[in-house]
């Protein structure tokens, strides 16, 4: 199987649902002639021509607006946000217009869009551009929201974002676009609310998306190789809509959970998931749920303190060796 | 003046209306002035809650600008967007059921007055936020040139909007995407409590601004339909020949508060002024002099016609009074078309976490 990047895996998602569906048009800041800020449009202005590939002014109101709109009558929008930190400035015509037009029009509208880019801290680029909004957006009933981890899962779900008729929220992570995964040549669909289990384990459950999850992944090489702790890595995949019962299924096997995401703490999306577990798996629980998120303060800039203002793999193995 | 009027009655567009045609512009502002008169009791008799934003005195905008939709057309709006509702085609009944909050409402009560819809009339809403259906109409004009149809979107703003900056980003985008999206202004002098002078920054006209993005920009007369047609019509080539925008500025004016509960409603502006419209500038009253002055109509006609709407706003607002509320099991539907509308497989993983 071949190894390709995140980028590349994206890129090519883009490009198969360009040719499989006249509707799909790619919007967005530098996504055409400059061939994409972080390249993951890279080529598709040169095959696909500019009516499917659109450089849009840095007005992202304007745009992401006028995709929902789009939306409305049938297009399939996928809207890249250079940083998911500007969407901020888009706020009301994401959760106003693209979350409630459905609803407040008693289901006589489908909004087909996918709002794309970066939600991640970790680059030196201060706290405005380090924003994670996924527990924002999956806050809002209307909107789907989804963090891939890899290349594998970033295409698979991109390609199910673009064809489902909900507005999907995806975010991906500039750390990751370069690292290579194994992605099948022929087509595939990842569906949304389906989480998986990274690694298979035993003794406790940690649980996370987006990058944080390979953090996990080399928290459970360190549990099993220093301390002969068997770790379960399930990774959420899809936020909103949320795969519970693998959740479940998992900590009811490991009888222990760590939550570990980039986010802030306060209200995160572990602040769910823990929630979720207390309530439908407290009799299974041997020890108390334990998180790790993003050190509580907005994104500091000085590069060696961002680093570990996120979540480290030794912190997360602390974390474990609290409850194991 | 008078010799204005008559060029835009004598505007193709207007000298090819039937007698018929004219009555029913007529009549649709007795309908949207009667119904709105019948909410209005509604509302002060607790049969719906929120907002009412009344659109009494603006009638022959809607009634004017929406008489020229085809079939290739669409319109969006903002919150007081009961007129453009009735104008549209919209019944009564299920405008006046959204209002009550009622399953058989439009919007299944789930929008309520602010937020009223009709897809298959091509009409988007009824939009809450000030402004915030200004990229909506954008978008539904890119759509429409993205697939070729030959077809223009009328996206309505009040005055109060124009300083939004997401209204100032559509303009932009716009004039530089060539999209047939036309932004009507109706101008009633008030951003809720504060005075047009009190809010814009502008030289002579809010359209004016239009200029700064180049795009073309003209202004009318909001109680003279012939006027609003021809302004109006002129902008609907433009988009739909060329693909270009326009900004129209319509002055206006409404009688009410900015809402219902505008508590302010007799303190901004002077109860003389309101006087003044309704006395010499009622638009509806206005076209009808002209209907009678023309030999279309006579009093005893005209009073037929105000007698149906008002029968009408009655037995909607009976229907409203007598439909149900929506369950509690409604209140999670029409969140997710993947979940009321399940497309092959089941919706995986949990979309609601109540």
């Amino acid at each position: 199987m071949p190894l390709i990047t995140y980028r590349k895996a994206l890129n090519d998602a883009l490009a198969e649902e360009i040719t499989r569906d006249e509707n799909v048009v790619i919007l967005g800041e530098e996504v055409a002639e400059y061939n994409g800020a972080y390249k993951v449009t890279e080529g598709l202005l040169a095959r696909f021509g500019p009516k499917r590939i659109v450089d849009t002014p840095i007005s992202e109101a304007g745009f992401v607006g006028m995709a929902v709109g789009a939306s409305m009558l049938g297009l399939r929008p996928v809207v890249e946000l250079m940083f998911w930190s500007f969407a901020f400035v888009a706020f009301d015509q994401i959760v106003n217009n693209a979350g409630c037009v459905r609803y407040m029009s008693g289901g006589q509208i489908r909004c087909p869009l996918v709002i794309r880019g970066p939600a991640n801290g970790g680059t030196n680029v201060g706290a405005t551009h380090s924003h994670t909004p996924e527990n924002f957006l999956a806050n809002v009933p209307g909107l789907k929201v989804v963090a891939p981890a890899t290349a594998y899962d970033a295409k698979g779900l991109l390609k199910a974002a673009i064809r489902d008729n909900d507005p999907v929220m995806f975010m991906e992570n500039t750390l990751l676009y370069g690292e290579k995964w194994e992605v099948p040549e022929e087509e595939y669909i990842i569906p949304l609310g389906v989480a998986d289990v990274k690694r298979e384990g035993s003794a406790v459950s940690l649980i996370a998306h987006g990058r944080a999850v390979l953090t996990c992944l080399q928290a459970a090489d360190i549990l099993q190789a220093e301390h002969g702790i068997s770790a379960e890595v399930v990774d959420l995949r899809s936020i909103r809509p949320l795969d519970e019962e693998t959740l479940l299924r998992s900590v009811r096997k490991t009888h222990r959970a760590v939550l570990v995401e980039e986010n802030k703490p306060f209200c995160g999306v572990d602040a769910q998931i823990a929630a979720l577990l207390q309530e439908k798996a407290f009799d299974d629980l041997d020890a108390p749920i334990q998180r790790l998120s993003a050190l509580d303060a907005p994104a500091i800039y000085s590069p060696p303190l961002e680093k570990i203002q996120l979540p480290t793999a030794p912190r997360v193995v602390q974390k474990a060796l609290a409850i194991c | 003046m008078e010799a204005e009027s008559r060029t835009f009655a004598d505007a193709e567009v207007n000298r090819s209306l039937t007698p018929e045609d004219k009555i029913r512009f007529l009549r649709d502002m007795y309908r949207i002035r009667r119904f709105e008169q019948t909410a209005l009791k509604a509302y002060n008799a607790g049969k719906m809650g929120g907002f009412l934003h009344l659109y009494t005195g603006q009638e022959a905008v809607a009634v004017a600008t929406l008489s020229l939709l085809g079939p290739h057309d669409h319109i969006v709006t903002a919150y007081r967007d009961h007129g453009h509702a009735l104008a549209v085609g919209m019944g009564m009944n299920e405008c006046m059921a959204e209002f009550f909050g009622k399953a058989t409402g439009c919007s299944k009560g789930k929008g309520g007055s602010m937020h009223l819809f009709a897809v298959e009339k091509r009409y988007w809403g009824g939009h809450g936020i000030v402004a915030g259906q200004t990229p909506l109409g954008l978008g539904i004009a890119y759509a429409l040139k993205y697939k070729g149809i030959p077809g223009c979107c009328l996206c309505f703003l009040g005055d109060g909007a124009v300083n939004q900056g997401v209204y100032h980003e559509s303009l932009n985008l716009a004039s530089l995407f060539s999209l047939p999206v036309i932004y009507i202004i109706e101008n009633n002098g008030y951003s809720m409590g504060t005075s047009l002078a009190r809010s814009s920054a502008f030289r002579q006209l809010l359209a004016q601004r239009a200029e700064g993005y180049n795009i073309c920009w003209d202004q009318a007369s909001g109680e003279n339909i012939y006027e609003v047609r021809a302004k109006t019509q002129a902008a609907m080539e433009r988009a739909r020949e060329e693909s270009r925008p326009t900004v129209l500025e319509i002055a206006t004016y409404r009688y009410y508060g900015h809402s219902v509960a505008d508590a302010n409603a007799r303190k901004y502006r002077t109860p003389e002024e309101i006087e003044h419209y309704k006395t010499y500038h009622d638009p509806l009253l206005l076209w009808q002099k002209r209907l009678v002055d023309e030999g279309l109509l006579t009093g005893e006609q005209a009073e037929a016609i105000d007698l149906g709407a008002r029968a009408e706003a009655d037995a909607a607002m009976k229907f409203a009074d007598e439909s149900p509320f929506p369950t509690e099991a409604d209140i999670c539907a029409d969140v997710y078309s993947e979940v009321d509308e399940p497309a092959g497989d089941a919706p995986r993983g949990t979309h609601f976490f109540n």
